[in-house]
């Protein structure tokens, strides 16, 4: 019995620290409509603000006053991002604000690891609070007894700044309606400043309010955003209340979960998120969106995706080139264009339904490394031929990909991406944490082609056929009944559906043909490598996908091509330097502040123009 | 059996307090082009909205050609033979106007789940007589995203005609019109209704096209049916004077 107990006030205790957090991501959500990616490493900073600021001092003042001193430092922190980088995106497309928040995530990265080392840090004790209450016949530790209390706290406080400030009573009239803000003549500059403050605040208290339990390490961003996102999704975009009880909702199922799944503890907190969201698709507290219309600025770069371009040549010229690169018998430049081309496959399969589908996925590595990790797992255990697996592998993310696309094709916008994202992440911790199966950490390594394309050239061949033939193969279904269709989706879901298309299923259909061919980039790539490691399936193999669409232009058709070539090349480069992540940080922010369109863009605008005379003239 | 094309009874739908809709009930039969009028807010598009699957009412039953459709989704009230056109226009922006066309024929001859055909070779002739039929051939390459937006209510027009539909519902089809347009338009769709002998039910702020193709004509007000019947009926109708000398009619 006792144990129970125990596990339901430990989760109520982490359900406070999610909270805050959670709650900080949903006031920014209401107001600005960015989806800040970046709010786990905000979490992270204040861990580590509140380690240095509070030291091994027992004086509950210093204690406490330091983890709000965290919080306001975190805070401000997420000021400077808002004014230097943010307040230049509202106006740009979802995608380009979450990437520069990516970019963001990958800057706080290095700059933490620079200040306070790679080291995890052991938090301080709270001083009063070091020992147990007995409760529920359980001894719980006094510090989650404190932190179960904090968040209702936190509540309240919340409730007062939005129900009884005039502060407030803007923020909340933003989040119901922005259009009437402006109207009402308020300082919106100001107002987003003010609302990322609060948000980016509640994520250091969240982080420095931790320190007790978990202490201060670099894997806290990616370790809690997933779960931000699930309670945001859950709870509703925006709604406070929402957060707070899914917060509880999701913590518990984790607390319990460690003792029924321990090897996936993870696992009810995910199913728990999709029974929640097939009943109530806005979450708990949510309001549906309303019939989508895109803004007229956005339509211009949509629309040349799918059609007939002069490009045939070009892509005979690259085909040639890559296929003479094995002559020069060059070994790490052949290497390195294999994992070029494989990468950009992996671009073009979430280009699929991205550019024509305008479906925004940040959990596409979830393909391509269950791709890399169903070959590696066939090899390991039934040691089955290459030749099987690139097959067997596709077709095990092919099943994924129709589980995940079932849930996900009911939802649009960002939380559709939100729960991509999070499936992602589900499928990560089972890799990660099942170690007696997959490995673990230190993944399943040995993993070489076997029959003909165990000669570096063969395989080399293998890729660069397989990989062109499936981008004809998708160039096809974009121009094909279907790709119109699915395009007649992401144009007007109302207009389809009054003309008999069933939007959903068309793009469960693409969904599942893109995990299938992600996951036969993955299978390739595992057998490239000759190993496969948890990191495959992370966040930011995701994120390397739409950043590798973002540099090469979304709807430009040789986006994927220009982008991944570029990307993989750049990033062999750059990971020669100690502080990389803050350098590709930096570079992703430029670029989109810069260089919206991407680098195919630049063509891509000339040729808009052409077509529209075409249309005109003739 | 022969009933009546579209058979409504009781429909009700409120928002947040606000009586949308309430409690209303009328027919239609083959051959009919019927009007239903109103000031700005009085639930016609909500109306509409019921008849088509986007909005589910509250209360009452819809019937077309007998099948009940309270509950069904958009597309599957589609393969009940109706086409509709929106107030606002929704078009498929990245396509041009004959694509926008021929996704819908495409769809009708159920040729949408091919996966390799090559879509610009498919029913050209079909989409360019639609095209011809509502008058805007000459824009055929065009890109929806770029039309005027008379042009696009043509598109709509054009594509909700497309699966030879025996309902037709058209919500303000010609609004964004020059008045010369909007009789050429609706004098089309008399003809369509005529010669097809199809139902159609319209919205339109023009009363003088109105008077002239209506068959029968049907006022809302505050979400309640205050009147129905013929062009003349009408137009001596106490309570409609009223209506429209005190709201405005935009
Ligand atoms: N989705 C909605 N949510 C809330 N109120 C709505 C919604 N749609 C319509 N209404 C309200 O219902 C009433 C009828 O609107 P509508 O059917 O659009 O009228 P009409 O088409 O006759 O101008 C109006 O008061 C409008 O504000
Ligand atoms: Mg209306």
């Amino acid at each position: 019995m006792s144990i129970y107990a125990v596990q339901f006030l430990i989760g109520l205790s982490d359900a406070s620290v999610l909270f805050l957090t959670a709650s900080g991501l949903s006031i920014i959500f209401g107001v600005s409509r960015i989806v800040n990616f970046s709010h786990g490493s905000f979490y992270m900073l204040g861990a580590y603000i509140g380690y240095s600021l509070i030291g091994d001092s027992d004086n509950p003042l210093i204690f406490w006053g330091g983890l709000f001193l965290a919080a306001v430092v975190t805070g401000l922190v997420g000021v400077l991002v808002e004014i230097v980088l943010l307040r230049r995106l509202y106006h740009v497309p979802e995608l380009f604000q979450l990437i520069a928040t990516f970019g963001v995530i990958l800057v706080i990265q290095d700059l933490t690891f620079m200040i306070w080392g790679a080291e995890d840090l052991l938090g301080p004790r709270a001083p009063g609070l070091t020992g147990s209450i007995e409760l529920l016949g359980a001894l719980v530790p006094s510090y989650d007894i404190a932190l179960i209390v904090l968040s209702p706290l936190v509540l309240v406080g919340i409730w007062l700044l939005f129900y009884k400030t005039r502060w407030g009573a803007l923020v909340r009239a933003a989040t119901e309606d922005r259009e009437m803000v402006a109207a009402l003549g308020v300082n919106q500059n100001l107002l987003f400043t003010g609302v990322f403050f609060l948000g980016c605040f509640l994520a250091g208290l969240g982080g420095a309010a931790q320190l007790p339990k978990g202490g201060a390490n670099l894997l806290m961003d990616f370790g809690i955003i997933a779960e931000v996102f699930v309670v945001v999704v859950v709870g509703g975009m925006g709604s406070i209340w929402g957060a707070y009880i899914a917060a509880i909702i999701i913590s518990e199922l984790n607390a319990f979960g460690i003792l029924f799944l321990p090897e996936s503890s993870l696992v009810m907190m995910f199913l728990a998120m999709a029974v929640i969201l097939i009943a109530r698709p806005w979450g708990l507290f949510g309001k549906s969106e309303s019939m989508e219309h895109k803004p007229p600025s956005e339509r211009e770069d949509l629309t040349i995706s799918g059609r007939k371009l002069p490009w045939n040549w070009g892509w005979l010229l690259l085909i040639a080139v890559l296929l003479v690169i094995p002559w020069f018998q060059i070994d790490f430049v052949m290497t390195l264009v294999i994992e070029m081309v494989l990468l950009s496959f992996f671009a073009a399969t979430l280009h699929f339904i991205m550019g024509p589908g305008g479906m925004v996925s940040f959990g596409h590595a979830l393909f391509f490394g269950g791709g890399s990790y169903a070959v590696a797992l066939f090899v390991n255990y039934l040691q089955l031929p290459m030749s099987v697996l690139l097959i067997a592998g596709p077709a095990v993310t092919m099943v994924f990909a129709l589980l995940v696309g079932w849930f996900c094709v009911r939802l649009s916008g960002v939380y559709f991406a939100m729960l991509t994202l999070a499936f992602a992440q589900l499928a990560w911790s089972v890799v990660f944490q099942w170690d007696s199966v997959t490995g673990g950490d230190d993944g399943i390594i040995g993993v070489w082609p076997t029959g003909p394309a165990e000669d570096k050239i063969v395989f080399y061949y293998l890729v660069i056929t397989l990989t062109s033939l499936s981008l004809y193969v998708i160039r096809r279904v974009i121009s094909s009944p279907f790709g119109f269709a699915l395009r007649a989706c992401r144009d007007s879901s109302l207009r389809s559906r009054a003309i008999g298309i069933d939007v959903r299923k068309i793009q469960w259909i693409a969904f599942t043909i893109s995990g299938f061919m992600a996951g036969l980039a993955g299978s390739l790539y595992v057998y490239s490598k000759g190993s496969i490691f948890p990191t495959e399936m992370a966040i930011p193999r995701s994120f390397d996908a739409l950043i590798m669409l973002l540099l090469g232009g979304v709807q430009s058709p040789v986006g994927p091509i220009i982008g991944g070539s570029v990307y993989t090349f750049l990033i062999d480069y750059i990971t020669r330097f100690d502080y990389w992540r803050l350098l590709l940080g930096i570079m992703i922010m430029l670029l989109i502040v810069l260089f919206p369109r991407g680098i195919s863009g630049i063509f891509s605008s000339g040729i808009i123009q052409r077509i529209k005379l075409l249309g005109q003239s003739e | 059996m022969m009933g009546e094309l579209l058979e409504v009874k009781h429909l009700s739908k409120s928002f947040a307090g606000i009586q949308a809709v309430n409690d209303i009930s009328f027919s239609i039969n083959r051959g009919e082009l019927v009007s239903l009028i109103g000031p700005n807010g009085a639930g016609k598009s909500t109306c509409f909205n019921m008849l088509n699957g986007q909005i589910k009412p509250d209360k009452g039953s819809v019937r077309i050609n007998g099948r009940e459709t309270v509950g069904m989704s958009p597309d599957k009230i589609w393969k009940l033979g109706v086409g509709r056109t929106f107030q606002i226009t929704a078009t498929f922006y990245s396509m041009t106007v004959l694509e926008n066309v021929r996704i819908a024929l495409i769809n009708d001859a159920q040729k949408l789940y091919s996966f390799f055909a090559r879509t610009e070779k498919l029913y050209h002739e079909e989409a360019m007589n639609l095209l011809e039929q509502v008058g805007i051939v000459d824009q055929r390459d065009r890109l929806c995203g770029i039309l005027a937006y008379g042009d696009l209510k043509r598109v709509e027009l054009a594509v909700a005609l497309a699966n030879n539909p025996g309902l037709l519902l058209m919500d303000e089809p010609t609004a964004g019109m020059s008045p010369k347009e909007r009789v050429a338009l609706m004098a089309l769709t008399h003809e369509i209704v005529k010669t097809k002998n199809i139902a159609a039910l319209f919205t339109e702020h023009d009363m003088d096209v109105v008077f002239n193709h209506a068959s029968r004509i049907m006022v809302l007000a505050r979400g309640s049916l205050i009147a129905s019947g013929m062009p003349d009926e009408i137009k001596n109708n106490q309570m409609v004077q009223e209506i429209y000398l005190g709201a405005s009619f935009t």
